[in-house]
C-alpha cells in the first residue's frame, strides 16, 4: 500500500495577506503585513516569543479577527464552509484523554471531513501504529504529537498550519515531519509553520517576525 | 474570510472625547439630581396624601417604584451596549457595560428592601412570594450573574464579551421569567394579599412619583458617568503597566 | 451529518470511559431523595405533598452535574479548535454534545423519577406525568446548562460560577415542570404546563447553540 502522504495531488488555493495588523493586550503585534503564498509553497515563520507567531497562525486559520486587513483564499470551491481546507495543530494536540489513540484520530478524522478508515494506516505511517490501542493519556508528549499528526494524513487538506511541530518529538519525529511537509508541499499543499528548527526544504520562505523591520 | 472593521469607531471611541463630554455632563446631572430629589421627597413627605388604607406607609412608594423602574431601565442600557460590544467591537460599550451593572443590581436590590420595609405593614411579614417581588428577585440573581462573570474573567474584552452574550441571554429569558412567575402565582396565590399598586393612581401621587422617577434617572446618569470615567482610568493604568513592563532591553 | 454522530458517539465513550456516565448521576439523584426524609421528618403525607417539587429540583441539581466539563476539557485540549474547522457550524456540533449530556443524565433521570417518586410516595396518577415532564423538560435544562458552559470555558474555578450563572434562567423550566406534576397528582388536566415546558425546550434548542458558539467564537478572540 502506499504511504498516505504521496497519496495524489492536492489543490490549494493561493493565499493574499494585504494589510494585516493585529493588537494583542495594548500591543500591536504587526501592522500592514502583506503575504503571498502559492500552492506548494512552505513559509516558516520566525520570530522571538511573544512576537505573534501563534497568533499569526490562528488569525490564519480564521480563529481571531484581525484589527484591520484582509486574510483571503482563492480560488475556493463555493461548497466549503469556513476552515474547511486548513489544518491547525497547535500547542495542544486536540486529543482528548480517556480514548484511544486510534479513536481520537477517527473522531478527528470524520469530525474534518476524512476517512476515520485510514486512522490505522495514518498512524501506522506517523509511527504510532503500536500506540494505536493506548489511551492518550498514558503516552508521551512526543508520542501524543505523533498521534496527532496522524490527523493531517487521516483526513487530507490542502493547507497546513503548524504551529511549532517539532516541539517534543525526537529525531526521528522532526525527520518525519520534515518528510510530511516535504511530500505535502511537493503534492500541491501549502504549509505555514512556526517554528526555529530548521526545515531544509529547497524552495521555502521565509517570514521573520518582531524585527525591526516588521 | 477575514474583514476588517472601519477604524472610524475607534475614533468614536477616543477616552479622550468621552472624558471631555463627561466632565461637561457630569456637573449640571449632579445638581440636577440632588434638586430632583430635593423636591421629590419633599412632595412625598409633605405635599403628597396619606393613603386612606395604608395610611404614611404608602409613602415608600415613592422610593419603591421608580427603583424597580430603574432596575429595568438600566437592564435595557446594558442590552443596548451589549449589542454595541457584540455587533459593532465599541469599547466604549464595554466599559459601559461594566459601568451600569452594579448600578442595575443596587437599584434592584433598592426595590427589595423598600418593598420589604413596604410588606411588614401591609402584608404584615417582610417576605411575600408575591408575583412582582419574585420575579424582581430572579432580576437581582441576574445581575449578581453579570457581576460574577466580569469579576471572573481577568481579560477586559473577553469579559465584555461574555457578558454581553449573557446580557443578551438574560433579556430574552427575562419576559418568559416573568411570565412564568405571574403564571406560578395565578396558580399559588396565597388567601389575602394586599396589592401594592392599585391601577389607578391619583395626579396629587403621580406629581412627585414622576419627580422622583426623574432624579433617580439623573442620579443613575452621573454614577454611570463616575464610574466609566473610573474605569477608563483603571485601564489606562493597566495598559500603562504592561507598557511599562514590555520597555525593550528588559525583555526576558 | 458525520462529524455529528462522531461528536455524538465520541462523548458518549467518554462518559462512560471516564466515570462521569450515567450512574453516578443516578446515584446523585438517589442520594438527594434519601436525604429529603432526614431533613423534613418521615411524614409520609407531608412528603408526598413536596415529592414533585422536590424531585424536580433535585433533577435540576443533577444535571448540573458535569456541566462544567463539558466544553472546558475540549477546550484546554485543543479540541474546539478543531469543531471550528470542521465542515459542520459549530451550533450544530455543540448540539451534539448537548445530546450526550442529556443522554446520560436527564434521560436515565427522567426513566428512574418514578421509581423514586414511589418512594416519596407521590400520587399514582402523577408518575407517568412525572417521567413525561422530566423528559420534556430536562433538555431545557442541559441546554441552558450549555449556555453556562460556554460562558465559562476558560476559567479555573468555572463550577460555581456556572451554577449562579444558570440557575435564575431554569426558573421557568422549573415552574413549569413542578406544576406539571403537582396538577397531577391532584388529578387535574396537565396540558397547558407540558405545552409550556415543549415550549421551553424548543426555545432553548433555538437560543442555547447560537449564544453557545457565540461565546466560544468570543472566547478565542
Amino acid at each position: 500500500m502506499a504511504p498516505l502522504s504521496t497519496l495524489g495531488t492536492v489543490n490549494a488555493p493561493a493565499l493574499a495577506i494585504r494589510g494585516l495588523a493585529m493588537t494583542r493586550g495594548y500591543r500591536t503585534l504587526f501592522r500592514d503585513l502583506d503575504l503571498d503564498l502559492a500552492p506548494g509553497q512552505v513559509l516558516q515563520l520566525t520570530g522571538p516569543n511573544g512576537t505573534g507567531k501563534s497568533t499569526l497562525i490562528r488569525l490564519v486559520a480564521g480563529f481571531l479577527r484581525p484589527d484591520a486587513g484582509s486574510i483571503r483564499w482563492s480560488p475556493l470551491p463555493e461548497e466549503l464552509s469556513p476552515g474547511e481546507w486548513l489544518h491547525y495543530s497547535g500547542h495542544h494536540e486536540g486529543l482528548r484523554d480517556g480514548l484511544t489513540a486510534h479513536d481520537n484520530v477517527c473522531t478527528l478524522a470524520s469530525l474534518l471531513g476524512g476517512d476515520p478508515s485510514r486512522a490505522e494506516a495514518a498512524l501506522a505511517e506517523v509511527g504510532a501504529g503500536p500506540l494505536a490501542e493506548l489511551p492518550v493519556e498514558v503516552l508521551s508528549a512526543g508520542q501524543r504529537r505523533r498521534v496527532a499528526l496522524a490527523r493531517l494524513l487521516a483526513a487530507p487538506r490542502p493547507v497546513w498550519l503548524l504551529d511549532e511541530p517539532f516541539t517534543a518529538l525526537d529525531r526521528d519525529g522532526q525527520a518525519l515531519v520534515r518528510r510530511l511537509i516535504a511530500a505535502h508541499a511537493e503534492a500541491g499543499g501549502i504549509v505555514i509553520a512556526a517554528t526555529h528548527q530548521p526545515l531544509d526544504l529547497p524552495e521555502m520562505r521565509h517570514l521573520a517576525l518582531g524585527g525591526p523591520a516588521a | 474570510m477575514n474583514e476588517s472593521r472601519p477604524t472610524s469607531w475607534l475614533q468614536l471611541a477616543n477616552p479622550a472625547v468621552f472624558n471631555r463630554w463627561a466632565d461637561r455632563l457630569l456637573w449640571p446631572l449632579v445638581i440636577a439630581t440632588t434638586g430632583l430629589f430635593a423636591y421629590g421627597l419633599y412632595g412625598t413627605f409633605f405635599v403628597s396624601p396619606a393613603d386612606y388604607q395604608q395610611g404614611d406607609t404608602v409613602r415608600i412608594m415613592y422610593i419603591h417604584v421608580p427603583a424597580a423602574w430603574l432596575a429595568l431601565f438600566v437592564y435595557a442600557g446594558m442590552v443596548l451596549s451589549a449589542l454595541g460590544t457584540l455587533v459593532f467591537r465599541h469599547p466604549m460599550a464595554d466599559v459601559a457595560q461594566k459601568a451600569a451593572a452594579p448600578l442595575g443590581a443596587a437599584f434592584t436590590l433598592v426595590c427589595l428592601i423598600t418593598g420589604s420595609i413596604w410588606g411588614k405593614p401591609t402584608w404584615g411579614t417582610w417576605w411575600q412570594w408575591d408575583a412582582r417581588m419574585t420575579s424582581v428577585l430572579v432580576l437581582l440573581l441576574i445581575y449578581l450573574g453579570i457581576m460574577a462573570l466580569w469579576r471572573a474573567v481577568d481579560d477586559p474584552l473577553r469579559a465584555a464579551r461574555a457578558v454581553a452574550i449573557l446580557t443578551l441571554v438574560g433579556a430574552v429569558n427575562l419576559p418568559i421569567i416573568k411570565f412564568s412567575v405571574d403564571w406560578w402565582y395565578t396558580l399559588h396565590q396565597p388567601a389575602s394579599v394586599f396589592r401594592l399598586d392599585g391601577p389607578t393612581i391619583h395626579p396629587s401621587m403621580l406629581k412627585p412619583l414622576m419627580i422622583m422617577a426623574l432624579g433617580y434617572l439623573t442620579l443613575y446618569l452621573s454614577l454611570l458617568l463616575v464610574r466609566m470615567k473610573t474605569e477608563l482610568t483603571l485601564r489606562r493604568i493597566d495598559r500603562l503597566q504592561r507598557l511599562a513592563a514590555e520597555i525593550p532591553g528588559e525583555r526576558a | 451529518m458525520k462529524a455529528w454522530l462522531a461528536i455524538l458517539a465520541r462523548d458518549l465513550r467518554l462518559a462512560r470511559r471516564v466515570g462521569a456516565g450515567a450512574e453516578l448521576g443516578l446515584v446523585f439523584f438517589l442520594i438527594l431523595v434519601s436525604l429529603l426524609p432526614f431533613a423534613i421528618g418521615a411524614d409520609q403525607r407531608f412528603i408526598s405533598r413536596i415529592a414533585p417539587a422536590f424531585l424536580w429540583l433535585s433533577a435540576l441539581l443533577a444535571t448540573l452535574l458535569g456541566l462544567d466539563r463539558l466544553l472546558q476539557a475540549d477546550e484546554e485540549e485543543g479540541v474546539l479548535d478543531q469543531f471550528l474547522l470542521a465542515g459542520a457550524p459549530l451550533e450544530w456540533l455543540l448540539l451534539a454534545k448537548a445530546l450526550a449530556h442529556w443522554l446520560v443524565t436527564g434521560l436515565p433521570l427522567s426513566l428512574v423519577a418514578p421509581l423514586l417518586g414511589l418512594m416519596l410516595a407521590i400520587e399514582p396518577q402523577a408518575m407517568i406525568p412525572l417521567a413525561l415532564s422530566l423528559l420534556v423538560g430536562t433538555p431545557a435544562l442541559t441546554l441552558i446548562g450549555l449556555i453556562g458552559a460556554a460562558l465559562t470555558v476558560s476559567l479555573k474555578r468555572g463550577g460555581l460560577l456556572l451554577s449562579v450563572l444558570v440557575l435564575p434562567l431554569t426558573v421557568p423550566t422549573l415552574i413549569f415542570g413542578a406544576t406539571l406534576v403537582k396538577e397531577a397528582a391532584l388529578g387535574r388536566a396537565f396540558t397547558t404546563p407540558l405545552m409550556l415546558l415543549g415550549g421551553m425546550t424548543l426555545l432553548m434548542l433555538v437560543i442555547a447553540p447560537v449564544s453557545a458558539a457565540a461565546a466560544l467564537r468570543h472566547a478565542r478572540q
